[in-house]
């Protein structure tokens, strides 16, 4: 009797320790596939994108199935970009867990180009590919001429201006009178904001959301901004981030600031009670305002074309090597950043196509912005796209470098002297990308 | 066939005994005896083997790479390639203000967030060991913070101490007093991220303590009270003596959070922010500094060396409180 429940025990005992060791070991395995297959003629494509990119939102995926009735897609949309590149990276180092498509942000795009070009597929023979902006297409370009991605949608930057407030300020309105405030000139768009501090009657309302979206604006205005050509970091000597640190700091020295970071929660109250009066806009961020300032506030906003052309944000779709499906998520990619689809994405969602011929198409110029005062959004990002410079010089650490300078100008914000406060972000991005 | 099957069985049955009744010489029965053994000695290793084998392969496998991946340059993108640094990444975060800096204030926020939580949870265990209609409910009630996730906890924490919107503001401005920008400062921030540390853990600690209070005998409170001690005395008395263990365990469970304080200072800066402690990294831990290193700087290397640091800093503290432990004893 003892000897057969000793058994029983031996069995279970083992059958755990089996089941363990089982769960380890499943853990190691690694058949690096990315999900994607074909099989009698059925082709099933995943992709991996984040945040709104528009794709899914806009019913472009639906529409290519109806059309491809062999393709099923399968998408999965990660909210955040910073998780959702997280897990790219480990991913890609693993060679598991890949998506066939996936998206890259531009922040991402040099680190992409020069640390994993061989992991994605080659577009520059794919043909047909040659609509876009050329300063979009040499952003995901290595140097021996691989293009590993095509482009989705474009940051071409504008500001938004509340009509009420300006009004209060004795300042004008209308959207060609405001744009011709501050023509050329970013400085002249400070010298406005005094302006409005000054005269301004009714209560506590800030000029700008905050200084970063100034100095962003500035620096994404020139080819080489935190690199040089040669890929050398040049964030401390370049001129031109010196002098839109300067700028945005006088902009704060003047209380022009609300002192918000655009983008955290405190931002969304601001813009729902309208406590500051304009904001630097990429294309993309028109629906996050019009979302979170919301109903009670229709109208009252307006576009003002910005004083010179800058590229803030924007995305690629790439394809990645290991794809058993490659070429037809290639015919995917392509389709999806069409013209004609990036068009439809504008006009659904407001993401400014990175296309230069979606931007001449009719319907796409056309588009004007219920919300901001029936503005004609298309001519004025296409506009704004157009004059951003040809060649726009990435580098690997782009976007830590880009944060550390916004945490720089809340400490000027905050009171800090502005040298200390450059000397402390030079030797913060120094640790950072050292 | 039919005849053949029982001889040729029966001829294998006679000699082999059942382990039990002795019979040793044959190598059926060592076998049967070593087998015995190894059930006697073996099973209960067998029995433990999975919590092993799960603890090797997910603590101390991943403990020996921490170590291994310290030593090296690593970056997250590239992962498959290694620089050899010997003790660099160490030299170098010795010599990083960076490092004291959030070492300085995950002590200072361990001391005011877990100093007063544990008196309060004292008090707070002290009064629902008063005879009391719903005490359930009370007690219940007191863990129901403990309960609720680090994220919402913080995020709500985080809208009340909002600069321009939140009720904390508010409260201040309708007595009269200016509005405090909490995130923005040093000690607001730290005393706002102990708040939340505070909120969540007083009730769980209040507990612990009740636990080890109701199994202090009635009798000792009576005969204090024979003798005259009051409410206070039978609590300075009686009770703190009589759950002296449950305070230590407790004092050494908060400081092994205190230590790895991550979560709550993460979701109160928000985004960026969050990972640096702030613009000027003024509520930074060891915990968001290890993540900003890995995470947001995709330095591997650098955010191992962290952990290591933090793990031996750990075991420094309970060796300083062993030797301090042993000090006490020998005087008294």
């Amino acid at each position: 009797m003892s000897s057969l429940g000793s058994m029983r025990a031996k069995t279970v005992a083992a059958a755990a320790a089996a089941a363990a060791l089982l769960l380890v070991v499943g853990c190691s395995s690694n058949d690096s596939t990315t999900g994607g297959s074909k099989k009698d003629g059925k082709v099933v494509i995943t992709m991996g994108m984040y945040g709104v990119m528009g794709f899914k939102e806009s019913g472009l995926l639906e529409q290519y199935e109806k059309e491809h009735p062999d393709v099923t897609i399968k998408a999965e949309i990660a909210g955040d970009e910073q998780t959702y590149y997280t897990a790219l990276q480990t991913h890609l180092a693993a060679g598991d867990g890949l998506k066939d498509i996936q998206g890259i942000e531009i922040g991402r795009a040099r680190e992409i180009a020069e640390t994993r070009a061989d992991k994605f597929a080659d577009f520059s023979k794919a043909g047909g590919t040659d609509h876009f902006l050329p300063w979009k297409q040499s952003q995901i370009t290595t140097e021996d001429g691989k293009v590993l991605g095509l482009g989705t949608d474009s940051g071409a930057m504008a500001v938004c201006y509340r009509k009420d407030y300006f009004e209060k300020a004795g300042l004008p309105t209308d959207r060609d009178k405001v744009s011709q405030l501050w023509a050329g000139d970013w400085k002249k768009y400070v010298d406005v904001g005094r302006t409005f501090k000054k005269n301004f009657q009714g209560g506590r309302v800030a000029y700008m959301d905050s200084v970063s979206g100034l100095f962003n604006a500035m620096v994404y205005g020139y080819s080489e901004q935190y690199y040089d050509e040669q890929g050398k970091l040049i964030y401390d000597k370049n001129p031109a981030v010196k002098e839109a640190w300067n700028l945005s700091a006088d902009a704060a020295d003047a209380g022009l600031s609300a002192k918000l970071r655009q983008f955290q929660p405190g931002w969304d109250p601001g813009l729902a009670n309208g406590t500051f009066a304009t904001a630097v806009c990429p294309a993309w961020m028109l629906s996050h305002i019009s979302e979170k300032a919301g109903e009670q506030n229709k109208g009252k906003w307006d576009v003002a074309q910005a004083p010179k052309g800058a590229n803030w944000g924007g995305s690629f779709l790439g394809v990645v090597n290991a794809s058993p499906v490659k070429k037809e998520a290639q015919d995917l990619v392509a389709w999806l950043t069409a013209p004609e689809q990036q068009a439809t994405i504008f006009k659904k969602l407001g993401n400014l196509p990175s296309s230069k011929e979606a931007l001449d198409r009719e319907d796409v110029k056309n588009v004007t912005s219920e919300y901001f005062s029936d503005a004609p959004i298309g001519q004025i990002f296409g506009a704004a796209a157009k004059e951003i410079p040809d060649k726009q010089i990435l580098g690997r650490k782009d976007g830590a470098i880009k944060d550390t300078f916004t945490r720089g100008l809340v400490l000027v914000e905050q009171g800090t002297a502005r040298d200390k406060a450059w000397n402390t972000t030079v030797e913060r991005i120094g640790k950072a990308v050292g | 066939m039919a005849t053949s099957t029982p001889k040729a069985l029966a001829g294998e049955e006679r000699p082999s005994p059942s382990p039990k009744s002795g019979g040793q010489g044959t190598g059926r029965s060592r076998r049967s005896a070593l087998l015995h053994r190894l059930d006697v000695k073996g099973a209960p290793y067998t029995f433990v083997a999975p919590f092993f084998v799960i603890f090797a392969a997910f603590s101390f496998y991943p403990l020996v790479y921490t170590s291994w991946i310290s030593l090296h340059r690593v970056e997250l993108a590239t992962l498959d390639s290694m620089t050899w640094l010997g003790l660099d990444n160490y030299i170098a975060l010795w010599n990083d203000s960076r490092f004291w800096n959030a070492l300085q204030n995950t002590i200072t926020i361990g001391i005011i967030s877990t100093v007063p939580q544990l008196l309060m949870a004292l008090g707070l265990a002290h009064l629902l060991n008063y005879k009391m209609r719903n005490s359930l409910f009370f007690r219940v009630a007191s863990l129901v913070p403990y309960a609720t996730s680090v994220g919402a906890a913080a995020l709500v924490f985080t809208m009340l101490f909002e600069r321009d919107f939140g009720m904390i503001n508010w409260g201040l401005g309708l007595v009269g007093l200016g509005p405090v920008d909490w995130e923005a400062n040093k000690w607001p921030a730290q005393l706002a991220i102990s708040t939340i540390v505070i909120w969540r853990w007083t009730g769980y600690n209040a507990l612990l303590y009740l636990a080890g209070m109701q199994a202090i005998p009635a009798e000792r409170y009576e005969a204090a009270s024979i003798d005259g001690a009051s409410r206070w005395k039978q609590f300075t008395h009686v009770t703190v003596p009589g759950i002296r263990s449950t305070i230590v365990f407790t004092i050494v469970l908060s400081t092994i959070g205190a230590t790895q304080l991550f979560g709550e200072p993460l979701i109160f800066g928000q985004g960026p922010n969050g990972v640096t402690g702030g613009a000027d990294n003024q509520y930074q831990t060891l915990g968001l500094l290890l993540y900003e290193e890995g995470w947001n700087n995709y330095q591997m290397g650098r955010a191992a060396a962290i952990a290591w640091a933090m793990f031996l800093l750990l075991v420094l503290v309970f060796v300083v409180q062993r030797m301090i432990a042993r000090l006490r004893s020998r005087t008294s």
